[in-house]
């Protein structure tokens, strides 16, 4: 008496059009073509270095940058400079996200709050909040925590607003089957609302992370005498090019590192989702 | 003595459900809608109305006020004998006799279907092992056993709303209230879910308001069909369907069945 469930209702998925050879291998391919672009890549780098002997002060080769990374990576001076650039990464994105989400969920359930701030919400987004860093440094000096302040900065915008979206997005229908089951205002927040908004919290933490590791990175380069925004610097002043590579390498992986944080996260917290993975 | 006689006649078959002059206006002083016309409407207990009429009449509107969803501007309405509205204030003890059953099952995506089917149970503070008991049960009693642990999105439109539907049941509310279930469903899962509203009926003694637009569904359904017509939205008329459970997808090919069918379409295409 149940309709027979047939395999494309299950999965939700669309019977394939057509076989093409990707079928069945798009999650294996990058694991190849990555490394291998990314050896050609390096392949090019090393040619041209070679070929047209260009000053290492311009463009060391490859060989030279793995080198000195593999100093960087050696030095604990060096993982201290890289500890600063997390800690203010971490500590700015922490309070960005509280005050994000909070803000966000109250501007987005409270109407003259939003018709309120929204006027200088959109006029913040417009400023360039870079160009703010040399007036944190005046306020609050060369220490760490004018780059806790730069890092939360530019990490709060995405995330306030992309909770501000998730929370009006809300399916009406869903909403409908709280207010017939006679839900208190804290039973739809943590049953309906949360959960709901919780995708679009989640991608603003992915975009807020990485411009958290940017406001701290500029701020380093602005002032004070630690992080690796700092280091960059002062291999700049040395003429060391090949070590400002090393540098740029170390700043990348943990880019990568928080980044895919996040992503497991959201697989963690909202597995239900297309973008959840599972 | 005639008062006794009204009096006992009343206790013997209380409506579940009473409209008296319910009535709804949409939008602004300057703009207004007439959804809803002053309405009177009785529920039996037991009995499984269907509102039938064009789209615009006003069903979900009727349909939305009996559930609490939306205030009446103005009448009375109430639910077992008790008011659902006081002081502008809507009455929890009605609504719990009332459980609503929309035409999108509205599962929530982030939870199991188990753990859909009991939230109703979870908002009233029942314990997690009576609600997994629960659960269970009524996964078996709408057909969908052994998805206990499937996301939404994993489940065919049919097995979304049989979850909706047992939903709606966890908390055994008197009243089952549905807006168009089975309207986004393809014809054949249309009819098996037909026949299976119909053996939830029977077994479970619900009082069951359904809306749809489907002529054929709601004269197979219907105890009463409650005809609507539209601008302003009011009852035209209400039909009796004769015909005894538990029916037959055949009994749709019988002449009675198609007779009623064709005089309410013929009567549809002139109000409409
Ligand atoms: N929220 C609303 N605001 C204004 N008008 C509405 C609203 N909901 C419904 N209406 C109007 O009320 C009338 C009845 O609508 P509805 O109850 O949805 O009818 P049905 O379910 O029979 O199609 C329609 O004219 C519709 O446009
Ligand atoms: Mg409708």
């Amino acid at each position: 008496m149940a309709e027979a469930p047939s395999d494309a209702a299950f999965t939700g998925r669309p019977a394939p059009q057509r076989r093409s050879w990707l079928a069945g291998r798009e999650a294996t391919i990058p694991w190849i073509t990555t490394p291998l672009l990314l050896a050609v890549l390096v392949a090019i780098w090393h040619s041209y270095v070679r070929v047209s002997g260009i000053s290492p002060f311009i463009l060391p080769g490859p060989g030279a940058v793995l080198s000195d990374w593999i100093d960087l990576i050696q030095s604990r001076r060096a993982w201290f400079h890289a500890g600063m650039t997390v800690y203010a990464t971490l500590v700015g994105f922490f309070w960005a996200a509280l005050i994000g989400v909070v803000l966000g969920v109250l501007i987005a359930r409270i109407r003259w709050l939003e018709l309120t701030l929204n006027p200088f919400i959109v006029a913040t987004q417009v400023i360039p909040k870079v160009a703010l860093v040399p007036l944190f440094v005046v306020w609050f000096g060369f220490g760490i925590t004018s780059k806790v302040i730069v890092a939360g900065v530019l990490a709060f915008f995405p995330i306030l607003t992309n909770t501000v979206l998730g929370v009006k997005s809300i399916d009406e229908g869903h909403r409908d089957v709280m207010t017939a089951l006679n839900a208190s205002r804290w039973q739809i927040f943590r049953r309906l609302e949360l959960p709901s908004a919780l995708p679009y919290i989640l991608t603003g933490f992915e975009v807020g992370i990485v411009l958290a590791i940017i406001g701290a990175v500029v701020g380093e380069y602005l002032g004070g005498n630690q992080g690796l925004g700092h280091l960059l610097i002062q291999s700049m002043n040395g003429f060391e090019t090949s070590q400002m590579f090393a540098v740029l390498i170390q700043m990348s992986l943990i880019g990568f590192a928080f980044y895919f944080s996040i992503g497991l996260l959201k697989r963690l917290l909202i597995p239900w989702h297309a973008t959840g993975g599972a | 003595m005639v008062l006794c006689f009204m009096l006992s006649d009343r206790v013997a078959a209380p409506p579940v459900i009473a409209l008296r002059a319910i009535e709804k206006w949409y939008g602004t002083r300057d703009r207004p809608v007439h959804a809803l016309s002053a309405t009177d409407l009785d529920v039996g207990a037991g009995e499984l109305l269907v509102l039938l009429g064009p789209s615009g009449c006003g069903k979900t509107t009727l349909l939305r006020m009996i559930g609490g969803l939306i205030a009446p501007t103005s009448g009375h309405l109430s639910i077992v004998g008790r008011s659902l509205w006081a002081r502008g204030e809507r009455q929890s003890d009605a609504l719990a006799d009332l459980g609503m059953v929309f035409q999108d099952a509205n599962l929530f995506p982030w939870l199991s279907i188990e753990d859909n089917i009991s939230l109703p149970l979870e908002l009233k503070g029942m314990s997690a092992t009576a609600r997994r008991t629960k659960a269970h049960d009524l996964m078996k009693l709408v057909g969908i056993s052994g998805f206990e642990k499937r996301w939404p999105r994993e489940l065919s439109g049919g097995m979304r709303q049989r979850a909706a539907i047992a939903r709606a049941l966890s908390y055994d509310p008197k009243i089952l209230l549905m807006d168009e279930p089975f309207g986004a469903l393809d014809a054949m899962t249309r009819d098996a879910m037909n026949l299976e509203l119909q053996r939830l009926f029977l077994t479970t003694e619900k009082s069951i308001v359904l809306v749809t637009h489907s002529i054929a569904e709601a004269v197979f359904l219907a105890d009463r069909i409650v005809l609507l017509s539209p601008r302003p939205g009011r009852i035209d008329q209400i039909i009796t369907v004769p015909f005894a459970r538990p029916r037959t997808l055949e009994l749709q090919a019988t002449a009675e069945f198609q007779s009623i069918v064709l005089g309410l379409r013929q009567r549809l295409t002139e109000i409409s």
